[in-house]
């Protein structure tokens, strides 16, 4: 498999201090991509500079063959990487159906053939019978569903998914999990997700990198890395709880 | 055929109740020279100039969430340019108009471009429209070619029959063009809301950053606010001046004539489509019975009607936030697809 994103000894300081320090990975076309680590660890920040939300300060990002590091957040999605907000961020006065709508506008030929295209995506995602509510009338479980069908229905290549199962309940946990496991087995989704989580992680991720303090401390299967030393020390050790919770 | 055709886009989807009561408001507004006098038809004249004008500002701040405190800026200029290409050079207002827009989109975008490349937003772009309008106006003041302080003034005469070419003529006329103009804006507004474009502005308006993840160029689709919005607003600054046949800086580019433009809106529904026009009905008509029944009873009462331009906005916005369209519309039962 060929890398689909490549991330190249990336580093973002904000004056004196250093959130992402010489971070490189990749992610293969078609994969789930988990990133964990405790919190300050930098995972926003990483996902942030993918997005187009910041630029770098050193290092490269390429996606599909093409340099995105530096580009806006619009022109990012452009390009097919989509993205969630780990503070959800539905448009609260449109109606559900219109909030997607706004993402397929994207590529669509016209208002109906998005309402098509976002229609499709409600069903998918267990929001068609919402569709009419204002977007501010939803829970918490259902805002973070929209922000994946909204995100989804740009049409991209890559999901950045910002710890979108933070705040669900286990079978909510479970119902996300079984719908992006969908989107990626038949769809041929790639998916990059920040999780804490770990149930979900274990469940979902093909390979996972672990950062500590703006550094990559490991990375491999999700096995492999429950069981290395470092990350047992820095990040699973201290959080038995979320262990727990698998 | 294609008038069927046109009608049935238009009302697309709109209850039967809903297209009865729209059918009742247009055959009033239309007949309604039949029956109003002179002084009545006046009214009806500003109520719809106000319609118009918030209508051209709700497309910025309603759809799109660009609050412009300074709209009184491209009344100004539509009406001067007209004004001036009128007096001069005697060319007609509707191909002043041609200037007219090009000039207040100008300025449109020249402020868009300052305020949204440079990152100034919310209140601090309000500012920035406001001292644009102020430039304007003491700009106006100083400008030799336009009369400076002194006024410019368009030839009035009694004039035998309408003129529609050149605006002149009797209230009926200025009644029928700025009705049709109102009619214009708000098919423009809707179909506007419901396109891509639309959707896209309301997005920013809700949330300007995951606007931008979802795509957006939202520098550009802000620029077309702004400019959209400035270009409908010329015509209503080239009737102005054929209506009021004078213009001084003083007053066009006031500050109190953007709040002016503004209440309306406010007072309908903001990013509604009927609001403008409700709350010109509701503000100017009110203020205007005020008026005769103050003068009725032989008092004068200078700022009155600034008075109860508070009293009315304070009132909506204590109980009807939202304004008086959305609660009407379902006091009513009509359509929750009319906006």
């Amino acid at each position: 498999m060929t890398a689909l994103l490549s991330v190249q000894s990336v580093s973002k300081r904000f004056r004196g201090l250093v959130a992402i320090d010489g971070v490189s990975f990749e992610v293969p076309d078609g994969a789930m991509f988990a990133v964990i680590g405790p919190n300050g660890a930098g995972k926003t920040t990483l996902f942030n500079l993918i997005a187009g939300a910041m630029a770098p300060s050193s290092g490269a990002i390429t996606f599909a063959d093409g340099r995105i590091d530096g580009m806006t957040a619009d022109a990012v999605c452009r390009r097919g990487l989509a993205r969630t907000f780990q503070l959800v961020r539905p448009f609260p006065g449109l109606s559900v159906e219109d909030n997607v709508i706004v993402g397929a506008l994207r590529h669509a030929r016209d208002v109906a053939s998005a309402r098509e295209h976002a229609l499709t995506l409600l069903r998918r995602l267990d929001l068609f019978d919402k569709r009419h509510q204002l977007a501010a009338t939803l829970t918490l479980p259902d805002r973070k569903r929209l922000e994946v069908a909204r995100a989804l229905a740009t049409k991209p290549r890559l999901l950045l998914l910002d710890e979108v199962m933070a705040a669900l309940r286990p079978t909510e946990t479970d119902r996300m999990v079984a719908t992006l496991r969908a989107l990626n087995r038949e769809d041929g989704l790639t998916i990059l997700l920040i999780e804490h989580v770990m149930r979900a992680v274990m469940a979902l991720a093909s390979h996972v990198l672990v950062l500590d303090h703006g550094t990559a401390i490991a990375e491999g299967t999700p096995e492999q890395v429950v069981h290395d030393p470092a990350v047992v020390q820095s990040y699973l050790g201290q959080s038995d709880r979320e262990v727990g919770a698998v | 055929m294609i008038m069927a055709r046109v009608i049935a886009r238009l009302s697309g989807n709109l209850s039967a109740p809903t297209l009865f009561l729209l059918a009742a408001l247009g055959l009033a507004l239309l007949t309604a020279p039949f029956f109003a006098n002179d002084y009545l038809l006046t009214v009806l004249i500003l109520i719809l100039y106000f319609a118009y004008a918030g209508q051209a500002w709700n497309i910025m701040m309603g759809f799109a969430g660009q609050l412009s405190l300074g709209h009184a800026i491209y009344v100004g200029l539509g009406a001067y340019v007209a004004a001036l290409l009128f007096t001069r050079y005697g060319i007609a207002p509707w191909l002043g108009l041609l200037a007219a827009i090009p000039v207040a989109t100008a300025c449109g975008a020249i402020i868009g471009f300052l305020a949204f490349r440079f990152g100034v937003a919310g209140v601090y772009f309000a500012i920035l429209t406001i001292a644009f309008a102020e430039f304007a106006r003491i700009g106006f003041d100083h400008l030799d070619i336009v009369n400076a302080s002194a006024g410019l003034f368009l030839p009035v005469a009694q004039y035998a029959h309408n003129d529609l070419w050149r605006l002149r003529g009797s209230p009926t006329m200025f009644y029928y063009v700025i009705l049709a103009a109102t009619a214009l804006a708000f098919v423009l507004s809707r179909a506007l809301l419901q396109s891509r474009i639309g959707y896209f502005w309301r997005a920013i308006r809700e949330d300007e950053i995951a606007a931008r993840a979802a795509g957006i160029d939202t520098f550009r689709y802000k620029m077309y606010a702004v400019m959209i919005s400035a270009a409908v607003t010329a015509f209503a600054g080239v009737f102005y001046a054929f209506f009021y046949n004078n213009l001084f800086p003083e007053q066009v580019f006031n500050i109190s004539r953007s709040i002016e433009i503004i209440l309306g809106p406010v007072i309908g529904g903001v990013g509604t489509l009927f609001g403008p026009i409700l709350g010109a009905f509701i503000l100017t008509g009110l203020a205007e019975t005020l008026n005769a029944v103050m003068l009725h009873f032989g008092l004068d009462l200078p700022g009155a009607k600034q008075v109860f331009y508070g009293i009315c906005l304070l009132i909506v916005v204590l109980a009807l936030p939202n304004g008086v369209w959305p609660w009407l519309k379902r006091r009513l039962g009509l359509a929750e697809e009319l906006q």
